[in-house]
Order: structure tokens, then sequence, then C-alpha cells
């Protein structure tokens, strides 16, 4: 679980680095998203490296949500009785939101590689053939942006805290300070992603990228 | 004060149970919880009604007997064991929900009553130092270097209550099990047991039936004797070093 989530977060990182390209314009960013299909030629195929990458998020997708599954299946059966009333004192709210929210960005992910890679749905109904028009054509649509939006907030959320929950599942938060530390770092790598995603969508919307 | 008592009653194991209410008048702001219990029980004494079973034994926050699950927290809402609760935690005419804890590994016997040996097994699979018997070695021929006793003694003050399974949504004692690890992981006579311990109590654990820790963290704010989070850690530590040691 903790290791397939830190996969997820380097290559969430590596995602928007890409993303942030629009703000350089439409050459820059085609390029970008061309050269990641190049990347390691000739000692890689063509799209090798993207293969790779894919090979890479499917497998730890497998083992992510096989976990969950099965952590979600124990603690079913560790309470087979509920409480009339039970309080959540020393719970953030993120914490007991993984698993709807786990479910929540699994439909996201689905939808959105129908959207821009697998299927390239172009919901304006113009040319799906330019990756930078593809994408200021989506999100012009407000509710193309509302759906992003909320899906990078559940992934905000999903983040601040898995990233302590993978530090603390690899022991090394053995110390009051260590824990401290690693519960502020998350909150900003959390706040750092969800923004950081959020900002192309905002931009397209309020006219800032444009094609 | 007077208050009303919404409490979990179950005749046996195998009933299925269901919340009773009760009226309770006069209750003293220094009575204990439990105390606040008698008198209940009192009154039901003389109307010939069974009493409501719940456990205690030293009534003074060290056995961890008492346990009880108060208006959705384990122990109630200080930070203290239900036997060290005062009714001055409560206001005049609060109701207030009583239940037992609530996993599966812990079967509820009566009422409030639940059986804890599940606790018992895990111990017996490996939280002990095996020492051979004879006359007692020297206290001061094996040093232990402050900062390891302070923290063992730190985490040696869990009493085994049981609120962290109780308060944790995944019904994990992962907590309790840090705990007892930290405790003697930091001695040095917890050495040469140290890494087959946390394997085999890790598995005991499972076996019982409880569940796999997300590190939400409402056990350490339950824990009536203030067991931190960081004893979670350690226990997954030492997990991932025992299994390079090839445990
Ligand atoms: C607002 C947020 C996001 C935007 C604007 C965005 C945008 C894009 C775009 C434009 C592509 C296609 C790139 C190309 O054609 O080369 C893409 C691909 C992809 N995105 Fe996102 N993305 C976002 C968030 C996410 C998140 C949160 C995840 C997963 C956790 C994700 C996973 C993927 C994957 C797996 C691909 C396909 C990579 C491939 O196999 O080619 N994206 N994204
Ligand atoms: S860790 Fe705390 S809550 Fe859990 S059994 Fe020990 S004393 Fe009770
Ligand atoms: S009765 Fe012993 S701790 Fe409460």
């Amino acid at each position: 679980m903790a290791l397939s989530g830190l996969a997820f977060v380097g290559f969430v990182l590596g995602h928007m680095y890409g993303n942030l390209k629009a703000f350089s314009g439409h050459d820059a960013f085609n390029e970008y998203a061309h050269h990641l299909r190049e990347l390691g030629e000739p000692m890689l195929p063509h799209m090798g490296f993207i293969w790779i990458m894919r090979g890479g998020l499917l497998l730890a997708l497998i083992i992510h949500v096989a976990c969950a599954i099965e952590l979600t299946r124990r603690a079913k059966k560790a309470r087979p009785v509920k409480y009339v009333v039970k309080k959540h004192t020393g719970a953030i709210p993120a914490s007991r939101l993984m698993r709807w929210g786990g479910l929540t960005l699994f439909l996201f992910i689905v939808w959105h590689l129908v959207n821009f890679t697998f299927g390239k749905v172009n919901v304006q109904g113009g040319s799906t053939d330019d990756p930078y028009n593809l994408l200021v054509d989506t999100f012009d649509v407000w509710w193309m942006t509302l759906i992003y939006l909320a899906a990078m907030a559940m992934l905000g959320a999903h983040l601040h805290h898995g990233v302590w929950s993978s530090m603390q599942t690899l022991g090394l938060t053995g110390t009051a300070e260590a824990r401290a530390r690693v519960k502020t770092i998350s909150f900003a790598i959390a706040i750092l992603i969800a923004g950081g995603f959020s900002l192309v969508p905002i931009a397209v919307l309020t006219g800032l990228i444009e094609r | 004060m007077n208050l009303t008592l919404k409490i979990w009653r179950q005749t046996d194991a195998v009933d299925k149970g269901k919340i009773h209410t009760y009226e309770v008048a006069g209750i003293s702001q220094d009575m204990s919880f439990l105390e606040m219990l008698d008198v209940l029980n009192e009154q039901l004494n003389e109307l010939g009604e069974e009493p409501i079973a719940f456990d205690s034994d030293c009534r003074e926050g060290i056995c961890g007997m008492c346990s009880l699950m108060i208006n959705g927290e384990p122990h109630g809402p200080e930070v203290t064991t239900t036997c060290q609760l005062h009714m001055r935690s409560f206001n005049d005419g609060d109701t207030i929900t009583i239940e037992p804890w609530r996993s599966g590994a812990f079967p509820v016997v009566k009422d409030l009553v639940v059986d804890r040996s599940a606790f018992d097994r895990i111990i017996q699979s490996g939280g002990y130092i095996s020492a051979n018997t004879g006359s007692a070695p020297e206290a001061n021929s094996v040093p232990v270097p402050r900062d390891n006793a302070v923290r063992a003694f730190n985490v040696a003050t869990c009493i085994g209550c049981g609120a962290c399974v109780a308060a944790c949504p995944n019904g994990s004692a992962s907590l309790f099990l840090g705990a007892k690890i930290t405790h003697l992981g930091e001695l040095p006579q917890g050495q040469p047991e140290r890494w087959s311990r946390v394997v085999d109590m890790t598995a005991q654990h499972d076996y019982e039936g409880f569940g796999g820790c997300t590190n939400i963290g409402e056990c350490a704010a339950a824990c009536p004797k203030e067991i931190p989070l960081d004893v979670i850690s350690q226990l997954n530590r030492d997990l991932r070093t025992a299994m390079k040691h090839g445990h």
C-alpha cells in the first residue's frame, strides 16, 4: 500500500510538472508531450518510456487496490456489530475518506484516460489530435473544470493522509518530532499537488491559457 | 444530577442484544462513572430486575478491566479510564449512551462485559522475555541507557484495556501491539527474542481477527495511558527488520 502509493506520488509530481508546461504555450506543451514518447530513444523503442511507465503504474494500481480491498475486508470482519454512537476523536477527516476517496479517484482516472489518452474525447466536438488544443477545449467547458477540480480536492485529501500513513507504515516516524514533521510535509505535498494540478484548468477557464 | 442512560443489554453471548433506557436521579458530581452505575444497579436490584453487568477491578486506573464506550468514546470524554472518570465531566439532564467494546476479537459475554483473552494470547505468543530460573541476577549487571529506559517505561504503562481497539475504525490492536513491542524492544533483555517476537505477536494479532492499521490515530486519542502513535511506527520498523533477518 505504502510503496505503491509513493509510486503514485512520484508519478503525479512528474505529471503535474508536464501539465504546467501549458503555461509556456501551445508549442512547449506539445513538444513536451511528444518528447515523452521519444524519451530514451534509441536505447528504448518509440513510446518505450511511456509503456514502461504505464506498466509500472498499472502494477502499482493493482497492488494499491488489492491492499485496499483486503484492509476493508479485515476492518469489516473486525467489527461485526456497529456502535450506536461513535465519535472520531483524533482522526482527521481525510483519513476516514480514504476508501470512498480512492474509489472516486479510480473513477476519475478512468474518465481521465478516456478523455485524454485512449479515447481522446473532445467534449466541444473539436479535433483531438493536438494535446494542447484538446486540453484547452476540455477546460473551457465549466463543468469539465469542475469535475477535475473536485477530483483534485479528493486527491489532496487522499495525499494529506496517505503520505503520512506511508511513512508510518515504513516505520520512519518513530518519535513525536518525526511524526509532527511528516504530518506537515504530507499537508504541504497535498496542497502542492492538488493546487498545482488545479492551476491549468482554472487558467483555461479564466482565459489565462487559450488556444 | 439527573441523567438518562441508554445502555446496551445482552443476556449472553448468543443473544442479539439491544439498547435499554434508564433514568437515574440524585447523582453526585463527585461520583465516579462506575459508582454512578452502581447506583443504577441498586435501583434495579430493588425493582427485582437483573443488574447491568460491567467489568471493573482496581477502580484506580491501573488494571485495565473497566471498559465502556461512553457517548462514542472509549472510557468517555476524558483521557483516563472509566473508573477514574467522574460525573463532573457530565451535565445535569445529559443523555449518556453506554456500549461494550465492539470488536469481533472481543466477543460480548454479557451486557457491557467483553472477553479480552485475545490480548492474553497475543502476549503468550511472544510478549515476554525468557529467563533461566535460579538466583536473581545482580540488578545493575545489565546497564540500560537512560533514553531506552524512559521510552520502555513510558510504553510499559499500557494496561491492556483495549480502548485502542474499541476506538479504531479498522478494529486494529496495533497500538497495544506496538506498545508491547516497543517496551521489550527498548531493553537489552528483550533483544535475543526481538525479531521472532514481533513476527509471532503480529501473526497472533491477525489470527485473532483484529483489523489492519491504516494510521488513522483514534487509538492514541482514546488511550487512557497516552501511548503515542510512534509505537506503531516502531512495530512496523521491527517487522521490516525481522523480515530482513529472514523471520
Ligand atoms: C487537473 C488535473 C490533471 C490534468 C489537467 C491532467 C492532464 C492530462 C493530460 C493532458 C494527459 C495526456 C498527456 C498526453 O497526451 O501526452 C494526461 C494523461 C494521464 N494522466 Fe492526467 N491530468 C490530471 C490529473 C491526473 C491524476 C490525478 C492522475 C492519477 C493519479 C492522472 C493520471 C494520468 C495518466 C495515468 C495519464 C496517461 C499517461 C499515459 O499512459 O499516456 N492525471 N493527463
Ligand atoms: S495501548 Fe492504551 S488503549 Fe490500548 S490497551 Fe494499552 S492502555 Fe489500553
Ligand atoms: S477498574 Fe482497573 S483500570 Fe478501571
